[in-house]
């Protein structure tokens, strides 16, 4: 993961049903357009993140989201990471692909939301569960910085 | 006709109007592809506009949920035309892969329905519709 020093307390929030993904869209938005995000990188991050709640629920059981301002050498940027207990992702390349789905998604999601962000990593935790981070930043940096 | 998606669907005369106001909840999702397919069923219409200028986002779910309302719309004789996703959604679909195919587009409800042979004409100084 990044190791940008955080700026300030995490916002954390549950995903236990479906009402929840509307919180976590909101405060992502929220935070972003407050760091400067463009539209367009609003649009992206929050549509990530909403890609990744779905996920967080249908695949990990529900779980919980953790949204936290960073401060980078070159402006703000924002992480957001989902964490579940849920049976883990057994191959993650195979989850990256366009396609793979085993729940009722397009098969868009991990793959997509990866594309969809400048920042992106899986955790997995040895006795199941798993952590997704993805993170971008309000002034673009070139690829590969990170993740 | 009972709406569990809150969301009015518009009889225009043989053409069908939804608009959707604000971000969609999972399960209005849902229940909308249902009343609009019920709509279109009990109606007869031959078109379908979806005017989504509204919408903040678009994920995976809700581009599945559109791409079948207007796949069941069309198994019942009638074409979906999506008028006025904003630029960001647009350029975030086609990064996120989701291009929807079988989606036809316009710019605005008026141009939608020129598409299918009815004029909305101006009246007064208003702007036109999804403009």
């Amino acid at each position: 993961m990044t190791s940008v020093p955080e700026r300030a307390e995490a916002v954390r929030l549950p995903i236990r049903g479906d009402g929840d993904l509307t919180a976590v869209r909101h405060q992502v938005r929220a935070l972003a357009r407050e760091l400067g995000f463009g539209l367009v990188q609003q649009t992206k991050i929050v549509t990530a993140a909403s890609e990744l709640a779905r996920n967080t629920l249908l695949h990990g059981g529900g779980g919980e989201v953790e949204v936290v301002r960073l401060e980078g050498p070159s402006g703000p940027g924002l992480r957001v990471s989902f964490t579940d207990s849920g049976p883990g992702i057994p191959d993650v390349e195979r989850a990256l692909q366009d396609g793979f789905s085993t729940a009722n998604g397009l098969g868009m999601g991990l793959g997509g939301a990866k594309r969809l962000v400048q920042e992106f990593g899986i955790e997995q935790a040895p006795g199941g569960g798993a952590r997704v981070t993805i993170a971008s930043w309000a002034v673009s940096r070139p690829a590969g910085f990170g993740a | 006709m009972t709406n569990p998606s809150s969301i009015p669907v518009l009889d225009l005369g043989g053409l069908l109007l939804v608009s959707i106001q604000g971000e969609l909840p999972d399960d209005a999702a849902v229940a909308l592809q249902e009343d609009v397919t019920n709509a279109v069923a009990s109606t007869g219409s031959r078109g379908l506009i979806i005017d989504i200028s509204a919408l903040e986002m678009v994920d995976s779910f809700l581009a599945r949920v559109l791409a079948e309302v207007a796949a069941s719309s069309r198994l019942l004789a009638a074409r979906t035309v999506l008028v006025g996703m904003r630029p960001a959604v647009a350029i975030t679909l086609v990064e996120l892969g989701l291009t929807l195919p079988g989606l036809d587009t316009a710019r605005t409800v008026t141009e939608a329905a020129a598409g299918f042979g009815v004029s909305i004409a101006r009246t007064g100084g208003r702007e036109e519709w999804g403009a």
